[in-house]
């Protein structure tokens, strides 16, 4: 809709806004959420302390469970289907992808808990940039500073210190590299949807505990979901959860390979958007709570 | 036509309280109850009033993050709450005690955003910039994280956030909640700068009066949702009735002295206060009481405007 003319600039510093999605508005923005996807990664990278300290925890624990894996292993060779490099890969590999992947919540998410409480949340309503997308950009900039930070350097350790089978093939590493990116968003799409929670009850620390433990179950935090047994193994290979960890891992142990591998994508950006799709309906809900209800 | 516009807006909360234990009691507030008032482009208005008037309320409906119950509003031609995100694109907005800023980065950063939010052209971001960096002094801060700020720093900061994109109005409100004499100065020194040479509308929350003494030609005082005063600070005087006080010191101490046209509030020894309307002449009654009573020293003092209000939020709740 137009603005009515004569309502337009008082003054020439005034910038027109004719509202058209021309192909300059489309560079425009996404060279906005480009903007905010920098700004969150040269954000994380200040907490240096934390940083450290963080990688220093994954690595130690990646050490804790690749020693717990490898005794599984030795009493019970070919569990699951891994052989043993391969389950101890696992270990180092999903270490790497927990935070960047944020399988335990965290993230922006703290961020929006903090707005809630402040009511800083009003602010970003009235800001000209898209709630979710905002949240998104936020999120994927955090994600590729812990890819680096909190991902690489523990592999690297875990490399050195074992025998892991990792691929020589760049284009399966290529392909790994997309599915932590559509986990990312999956898990992202997740997330957000409690957060928005935060419109409704008082505090979503509740929920979040919840999905924490589901989470770290359902994703094959704990053990590969191919360990499950029966029934819950079937149920676990279709909730959205299996789109952190699972899929990325086995593409990268290339226990996927060819067909399994498209479906497999498939399966992620199937989740992904659906979760996006509801948190963007959760989203003009709260719009409408806030804006109507006020708040 | 103005550019701001309100006719007969009301905006009522119903809040859900626990009465018992599974009854709840539903109870409506009217936080703004049919204001109406226009602001023509370039003014500066001082909106004021108690605690829970429905200033806040009100900005929020400007803004578009609160629809009205019922009423016409209208900013820039358009229905704010409608338009949202379209007229967020004309407007500025600071909230004393929110920061629209990136936290835990520099202050450049949260600026650099806001040229790409508000696709600012590269000529007008520079000289925008450099136009704020001046006149707020923010040379030294651009690279401290916003979370090193002061709060005054602080305000200054998200004061150029929200004026980077030329808007045609700036709300703001308290904007020199909790700073210190020299930063209000600085934000007032600017603010009017933004008024007069760019002709920013510009509508500003406050409970500190110098704010409006100095910045603002008009001022509205609401109270319970309505506006009670429109009109210039002056005028606020007359219809305040505020009074004078003429501080007499007699020759020694004694009774309350009686003369006409002013009563005495207060006796403490030979020193006593005798109140009279402002607009009336302190002469004769000074003539009257220098011809009946022994003179020491005598003073007038004139009414403070924080009286005058405090007299007029008063008279609101008893009426
Ligand atoms: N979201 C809300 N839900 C319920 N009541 C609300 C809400 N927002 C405001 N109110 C009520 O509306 C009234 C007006 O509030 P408002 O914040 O506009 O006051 P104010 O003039 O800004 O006061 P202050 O000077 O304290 O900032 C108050 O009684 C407040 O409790
Ligand atoms: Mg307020």
């Amino acid at each position: 809709m137009e603005i009515p003319v004569g309502l337009g600039p008082e003054n020439g510093a005034h910038a027109p806004d004719t509202g058209q999605l021309s192909r300059d508005g489309r560079w425009d923005t996404g060279r906005l959420y480009l903007a905010i996807a920098k700004g969150a990664f040269r954000r994380y990278s200040t907490y240096r302390a934390a940083t450290v300290a963080g990688t220093v925890t994954n690595t130690v624990f990646g050490f804790i469970l690749a020693y717990t894996f490898l005794a599984l292993w030795q009493a019970r060779p070919g569990l699951g289907g891994y052989d043993t490099a391969q389950a101890v890969t696992y270990i180092w590999i999903s270490q790497s992808l927990l935070v960047t992947v944020a399988v335990w919540g965290g993230g922006f998410q703290d961020e929006v808990q903090d707005r809630f409480r402040t009511g800083d949340i009003a602010i970003d309503l009235y800001r000209p940039v898209d709630f979710q997308g905002w949240w998104l950009a936020t999120d994927l900039g955090r994600a590729a500073f812990h890819l680096v930070a909190r991902g690489l350097l523990p592999t690297l350790v875990g490399a050195l210190a074992f025998h892991l089978r990792l691929p020589t093939d760049p284009l399966v590493w290529a392909v790994f590299l997309l599915t932590v990116l559509i986990a990312v968003v999956a898990s992202f799409g997740l997330r957000f949807l409690v957060s928005l929670t935060g419109f409704w009850l008082h505090d979503s620390e509740g929920i979040r505990a919840v999905m924490l433990v589901v989470a770290m179950f359902f994703s094959g935090m704990l053990l590969p979901i191919g360990l499950f047994p029966g029934r819950l193994g079937e149920l676990a290979h279709v909730l959205p959860w299996a789109a952190l960890i699972q899929i990325p891992t086995d593409i990268l142990l290339e226990r996927r390979t060819g067909g399994a591998v498209l479906t497999g994508i498939a399966f992620q950006l199937v989740w992904a958007l659906v979760l996006l799709a509801a948190g963007r309906a959760a989203q003009l809900l709260a719009t409408r709570k806030v804006v109507v209800q006020g708040g | 036509m103005s550019l701001i516009e309100l006719q007969d807006i009301r905006r009522s909360f119903t809040i859900r309280t626990k009465a018992g234990r599974l009854r709840r009691e539903k109870r409506e507030v009217h936080a703004v109850d049919g204001l109406s008032f226009s602001i023509d482009a370039g003014e500066c208005v001082g909106y004021i009033g108690p605690n829970g008037a429905g200033k806040s309320t009100t900005i929020k409906m400007l803004t578009g993050i609160l629809v009205p119950s019922s009423g016409r509003l209208r900013v820039a031609g358009v229905d704010p709450a409608r338009e949202r995100v379209r007229l967020a694109r004309r407007i500025g907005v600071v909230f004393g005690q929110r920061t629209t800023l990136w936290w835990d980065l520099p202050l450049r950063d949260s600026y650099e955003l806001a040229r790409r939010i508000y696709r600012i052209p590269d000529a007008r971001y520079r000289a925008n910039l450099d136009r704020c960096i001046e006149l707020l002094d923010l040379g030294g801060l651009l690279d401290t994280p916003v979370r090193q700020l002061s709060l005054g720093q602080r305000m200054r900061g998200d004061l150029a956030a929200a004026l980077l994109h030329d808007p045609q109005v700036l709300y703001l409100d308290e904007p020199t909640i909790g700073l210190d004499v020299v930063s209000k100065a600085r934000v007032r020194e600017f603010l009017r700068e933004v008024n007069t040479r760019q002709g920013t509308t510009v509508l500003l929350t406050t409970h500190d009066l110098v704010d409006i003494e100095q910045l603002c030609g008009r001022v509205m005082v609401i109270d319970h949702g309505r506006v009670v005063y429109d009109g210039s600070l002056d005028g606020l005087h007359a219809a305040g009735q505020s009074e004078r006080t003429l501080v007499v010191d007699l020759a020694e101490a004694g009774p309350a002295i009686e003369v006409a046209g002013a009563r005495v509030v207060k006796v403490e020894g030979p020193r006593q206060w005798l109140a009279f309307p402002a607009q009336q002449s302190a002469a004769p009654i000074v003539a009257a009481v220098a011809a009946r009573y022994p003179l020491a020293d005598l003073s007038v003092r004139e009414p403070a405007i924080e009286d005058v209000i405090a007299r007029m939020y008063a008279e609101v709740a008893i009426g």
